[in-house]
């Protein structure tokens, strides 16, 4: 494999793979010295158009522990603000000699076009409301470390669909896994068609709250909505937040996710976020072991090649 | 067994085809029962020993010498754990090296006298990125290192202390060690 550009890349087998390394990823994290040789004398560079906190701090960390250089392209200090385009930017980059590119742009498809201009691995960090394969991932990887796999769980994905690439890319990997996957959302806030999306849509909370495996509450994106789509976000909350009620509602072994940064108040209440179901630090946590886990397949494993003979 | 595993998978392709057989069960009971003997007689006993498998070929071999050790030793017990080297390794990129399962070593190395075991040594690179990895985990006194069968071909200067067999073999040779016993064969690899 050498880019990940999608969920649809890997598809189910990736995903485990991944998922299968990743476990010995997070023991390398859990070492006094969290550090290992494997990639030493590469060069991971972060491309980020857009703001970013855990996923750039993550994909630097990840880098780090495999002993790879990294560099950080923050674009309000670059000559993207003297007009160089996206394609010149890319290309300067390269020709410094680097091995991969982790990528977050506003407008969706930019990672493949990057792809198709350079020899590095390109990896999706997020393309505007499209992809956000690595979240998915960690995803994947935090269920599967408390429930054992996803085989047959099911799983609500709440909120702000429409405009949400991690639901994109985490209704592809969990239904690529077994899960039946729900969303729970506003009509204003679900995409105009569900074409082929493996999912069942349910406009109320409270009929299915009681009934899940795992709660995944996404953030209401209010940058990216152009237009009035909700009345109000105190509604918002009544309807479709994570309350102190709802938390009761919901079972003892159900596990409450988010992909950050939370809006407490809004989609999940403080009280949620900090209830023992509560996963969303471990997600933060497993997405390092996770992101280390993709960057050792791109660049270390050699996995493509065919060359053998040896014990 | 992990090593037919391992070669016989993709991407690597290929399918071990058997020629002759070198050790059986029994001769491999013999080997580890006299490999245990010689570990405490070298050591002074099994004080400060601890045994530690590389994944995957060395860890079943590693819990059967760990047993063998428990029935000579004194009632001595001795820590056992498994490593897994791909990481540390100096050939990543020239061949497929994904991680085995999950290093596990749930004791301080600080100070102990460590018996690495493998199935077979080769050319010696295992061998070599295990003593990079145990550095991350402790400070070993000092590392031994046991294994089935030697194979020759070293690439490094890097010796057993304790072997079961010393077996001549081709470079491009395979040795295929199960619990059952040792067999050389070949890669034949599939036509694509």
């Amino acid at each position: 494999m050498k880019h990940l550009l999608s969920i649809e890349d890997l598809g189910a087998d990736g995903i485990n793979e991944v998922m299968r390394l990743s476990d010995s990823f997070v023991e390398v994290s859990e070492r006094a010295i969290p550090r290992v040789p494997a990639l030493r004398g590469k060069t991971v560079v972060s491309l980020f158009y857009e703001d970013s906190t855990r996923t750039r701090l993550s994909f630097e960390t990840a880098a780090k522990r495999l002993s790879a250089d990294t560099m950080t392209f923050s674009v309000s200090s670059s000559s993207v603000n003297k007009g160089e385009s996206l394609r010149d930017t890319v290309e300067t980059i390269e020709a410094m000699g680097i091995d991969a590119v982790v990528v977050r742009h506003k407008s969706s498809g930019v990672p493949w076009r990057i792809a198709s201009w350079v020899e590095a691995s390109v990896i999706n960090a997020g393309d505007g409301w499209h992809q956000h394969p690595t979240q998915a991932l960690l995803d994947c990887y935090t269920i599967r470390s408390r429930k054992g796999d996803l085989g047959g769980l099911r799983i609500a994905v709440v909120g702000d669909i429409m405009h949400s690439r991690v639901a994109r890319s985490d209704v592809e990997a969990f239904a690529a896994l077994g899960a039946e996957v729900l969303l729970v959302a506003p009509p204003t806030l679900l995409p105009a068609s569900l074409d082929g999306w493996p999912v069942k849509v349910t406009h109320s909370l409270d009929e299915v709250i009681g009934d899940l495996d795992v709660i995944y509450l996404l953030r209401i994106q209010r940058e990216r909505m152009t237009e009035a789509l909700l009345p109000s976000l105190r509604e918002y909350r009544a309807i479709y937040g994570l309350t102190p009620e709802r938390l009761r509602a919901l079972r003892s072994d159900a596990l409450v996710m988010h992909p950050g940064p939370m809006n407490r108040g809004v989609e999940i209440d403080a009280e949620a976020a900090e209830d023992p179901r509560s996963v969303i630090t471990a997600q933060v946590s497993n997405g390092v072991a996770v992101r280390m886990a993709v960057l050792y397949l791109l660049l270390g494993s050699g996995a493509d090649l065919v060359i053998g003979g040896d014990q | 067994m992990a090593e037919r595993e391992r070669t016989g998978m993709p991407p690597r392709g290929g399918v071990f085809v058997p020629r002759t057989r070198v050790m059986d069960a029994d001769d491999m009971r013999r080997a580890v029962t006299r490999i245990a003997h010689e570990i405490v007689e070298r050591n002074h006993g099994l004080e400060g020993v601890a045994v530690i498998g590389l994944q995957t070929g060395g860890v079943p071999l590693a819990r059967r010498l760990h047993d063998a050790l428990a029935s000579v030793g004194d009632g001595v017990d001795v820590p056992l754990g498994a490593l897994d080297v791909a990481f540390y390794r100096d050939d990543i990129g020239l061949r497929p090296v994904l991680p085995e399962a999950v290093t596990d070593i749930p004791f301080d190395l600080t100070g102990l006298t460590v018996v690495l075991v493998d199935d077979v040594l080769f050319t010696g690179r295992t061998v070599r990125a295990a003593l990079n990895a145990l550095n991350d985990y402790g400070r070993p006194m000092a590392v031994q290192l046991a294994v089935m069968i030697d194979r020759g071909h070293r690439q490094l200067p890097i010796r057993p202390d304790f072997v079961g067999k010393n077996i001549p073999t081709r470079f491009g040779e395979q040795v295929d060690v199960a619990d059952d016993g040792v067999t050389i064969g070949e890669i034949v690899r599939r036509q694509p």
